[in-house]
């Protein structure tokens, strides 16, 4: 694996699969703090190792997406998925 | 109720949203509570009685759904709060049932380890399991309550005997209670979460084997439902198809309705009794009433509406759709519940905005929810709308009423929108938005049951409206109608001597720009009261002015004594005036204070007189006066 192909889920095009390999936040432009960004990420199912899909994206600017997090189907804006960092080749 | 129950232990239900939760809730208790797709529905806490099988009084206690005990919204506190134990005046509960959805059971897995943190006994009910069982998923139970350290049952909600398992086990352990353990939950970090997750994926993978496919009919309908362009057609479509049937539909019902009230208005005439009392049966409160109980049918087809789509889990996509639409406006994508809500009602629009968690988004949403067109203004509009358009078609399909009445929904949304956008942009511009993260739960038909008792519960709200304060508002109308009364020998109307007639002329200095007359101006004071009671007020008036038969025809008794540019006018104000006293204190209530109450006033004030102002002028400029 190289460090090439981890993308942030917020960049990710419909019809990506990918794992999750790290939560990455710096916060910028979120209406949260860094910490409880992420908090609602994870309890949102969003952890290191999961497989991610995104399913569906809205009709301005590709936003907000839909993406399938293990078994569970989650909306959240790009702006908040640039946290996500991704590795498509990690994909079952 | 008596002590024993008053005592009774004391079982409260958790679990994420959209596990069907309450469902499970109303199956244990027979409760009168609405089941609901879109996460955080459920605002209320509610409580219900029951005698378990063994004869053991309970109390069952239907909380918030939430993915953490870390509240993140008003509606989540509630949840810890009486979890932990802390809600002044509420028990702490004896037993914990945390509820997951079978078929999707990560996140909830990880709220048990998390609850077991509570020192109360838990107990996990896997619900839905018949759903599970259909997508061959297959749940190692005995494993799952090794691994949890807590008994494991199973449920289905929706069948008849399908809490008998969870009811069995809430029997055994209530039995053996032991004393309250140590509280040791606090707030999780980020690094306490992700470990906990690991945990439940652990424990997940060792005791669930599932295809790990999506069910197979909500990625069939998402991919047409959340289609960018194609789901956005299909949501407008919708709407307006509610709006058409709201009229369509209802017509026959009404008429119906509003016979059967001439015929008894007909049949108090006949007895022989004083005419002061025949008047006031007559025209005070069969024809007030009436007036207002034949709008039933157009609110039992909103609700209808409203109440299948949110069952069938289709509400959090339309939020997903309109996420965008709505941040262009400063709005939340979370507001689309709340201000869809607020199509039937503000009042429950108003509540329903506890699912937003930052507050400045609700206070936004709270704000505008009063200008979508509650089912409160329909009479209004129907009645204005019935006597001055006429009921052709255009295009040779789309009736021109029901396009007036999609206009003036869409008048109201335009405001809000636009209130919402000055509010985000000039007053509140530095504050970054907030996230929007939802679920999107998977789609299930809505039960028979769970519609019927969700249609019933509105109706029977708006019909004890209709029966107490509007009624009674109706008889404050006819007595202001009525005294005092015409000196012997007077010559014009009756009710240009009564008190109602100085009243609407004390105001006619203020309201004549409108095209306002001294009826329409009587009729908007107990239109405070509710919205709906302006049309029986305008009955009333009109029924004692103009005489025998005009109550039933008050459409006809406007059209005659109206200009179109005053209807309009009237219309227009309807949009956005604050007419509305129970939403007022609503707000009040929810802000936790009078400010915002008075700042919503006095804006729809503003907004409502500047409205009917330019539609007044500029209808009679164009030869409408």
């Amino acid at each position: 694996m190289t460090l090439k192909s981890i993308i942030a889920l917020g960049d990710a095009q419909v019809g990506f699969r990918g794992r999750i390999q790290a939560l990455s936040i710096d916060g910028s432009g979120t209406g949260l703090p860094p910490q409880e960004l992420e908090r609602r990420l994870i309890e949102l199912g969003f952890v290191e190792g999961a497989n991610v899909e995104l399913l569906h994206e809205g009709l301005f600017g590709g936003d907000p997406i839909a993406v399938r997090v293990a078994d569970t189907t989650i909306a959240l804006r790009r702006r908040e998925a640039m946290a996500i960092l991704v590795d498509a080749e990690g994909a079952e | 109720m008596n002590v024993a129950t008053e005592l009774a232990p004391v079982v409260a239900l958790v679990g994420n949203p959209n596990c069907g939760k309450t469902a499970l809730y109303n199956a244990l208790t027979g409760g009168r509570q609405k089941v609901a797709n879109y996460p955080g529905v459920t605002v209320e806490k509610k409580v219900g009685r029951l005698l378990t099988p063994a004869g053991r009084a309970i109390r069952v206690v239907d909380l918030p759904g939430t993915y953490s005990l870390r509240a993140r919204s008003p509606d989540e506190e509630i949840t810890r709060d009486v979890v932990l134990g802390k809600l002044s005046g509420e028990l702490a509960p004896d037993l914990i049932v945390c509820v997951g959805d079978s078929s999707n059971l990560r996140l909830a897995l990880r709220l048990v380890l998390e609850l077991k943190r509570v020192g109360r006994p838990v107990v996990l009910s896997l619900n839905m399991m018949d759903i599970a069982r259909r997508r061959r998923i297959e749940i190692d139970t005995d494993r799952l309550s090794r691994e949890l350290g807590i008994p494991v049952v199973e449920s289905v909600a929706v069948r008849r005997g399908g809490t008998g398992a969870l009811l069995g086990e809430i029997d055994r352990m209530l039995a053996k209670l032991p004393a309250a353990g140590q509280l040791q939950w606090r707030a999780p970090d980020a690094g306490e979460l992700r470990g906990s997750q690991r945990e439940a994926d652990r424990i997940l993978r060792a005791t669930v084997r599932s295809s790990g496919q999506r069910d197979r009919g909500t990625a069939a309908a998402d991919a047409v439902l959340l289609h960018p362009v194609a789901g956005i057609v299909i949501l407008l479509a919708i709407l307006f198809v509610m709006f058409q049937a709201v009229f369509a539909w209802a017509r026959p019902l009404m008429d119906t309705i509003q016979d059967g009230f001439a015929w008894l208005g007909t049949a108090v005439q006949a007895q022989p009794l004083p005419d002061l009392l025949k008047s006031f049966l007559k025209d005070g409160l069969i024809s007030g009433v009436g007036s207002v109980v034949v709008f039933l049918p157009q609110i039992v087809i909103l609700f209808f509406f409203i109440l299948v789509l949110e069952d069938l889990g289709y509400m959090a996509r339309a939020a997903f759709l309109m996420d965008r639409i709505m941040g262009g406006a400063g709005l939340h994508g979370r507001a689309f519940i709340p201000l869809l809500s607020s199509f039937a009602c503000a009042i429950p629009g108003i509540m329903s905005t506890r699912v937003i968690d930052n507050r400045r988004d609700r206070l936004t949403t709270i704000l505008v929810a009063p200008l979508m067109t509650c089912s409160a203004r329909i009479p209004v509009y129907t009645l204005i709308i019935g006597a001055f358009i006429p009921d052709s078609d255009v295009w040779g399909f789309v009736g021109l009423q029901g396009l007036v009445m999609f206009g003036l929904y869409a008048t109201g949304i335009l405001g809000a929108l636009g209130v919402s956008f000055v509010v985000k942009r000039l007053i509140w511009r530095d504050a970054p938005g907030e996230p929007f993260m939802l679920e999107l739960p998977d789609y299930k038909l809505p039960r028979l049951k769970s519609l019927a008792i969700g249609l019933w519960t509105r109706a029977t709200m708006f019909l004890k409206r209709a029966g107490t304060t509007i009624a009674s508002m109706m008889v404050l109308i006819w007595f202001l109608a009525s005294f005092p009364q015409p000196p012997a020998g007077a010559t014009g109307p009756a009710i240009s001597y009564s008190l109602a007639a100085m009243l609407g002329s004390l105001l006619q200095p203020i309201t004549a720009p409108l095209g306002f007359n001294w009826q329409i101006n009587v009729a908007l004071i107990p239109g405070m009261a509710a919205r709906e009671v302006a049309v029986g007020a305008l009955g009333t008036i009109y029924a004692i002015d103009g005489g025998e038969g005009a109550a039933d025809k008050i459409g006809q008794a406007i059209a005659g004594q109206w200009s179109l540019a005053t209807a309009l006018a009237l219309l227009a104000w309807y949009v956005f005036a604050p007419q509305c006293a129970s939403t007022l204190a609503v707000i009040r209530r929810e802000t936790g204070g009078w400010k915002w109450m008075w700042v919503t006033f006095a804006y729809m004030l503003a907004l409502a007189y500047a409205a009917a102002l330019i539609t007044n002028q500029v209808a009679r400029a164009l030869g409408a006066g």
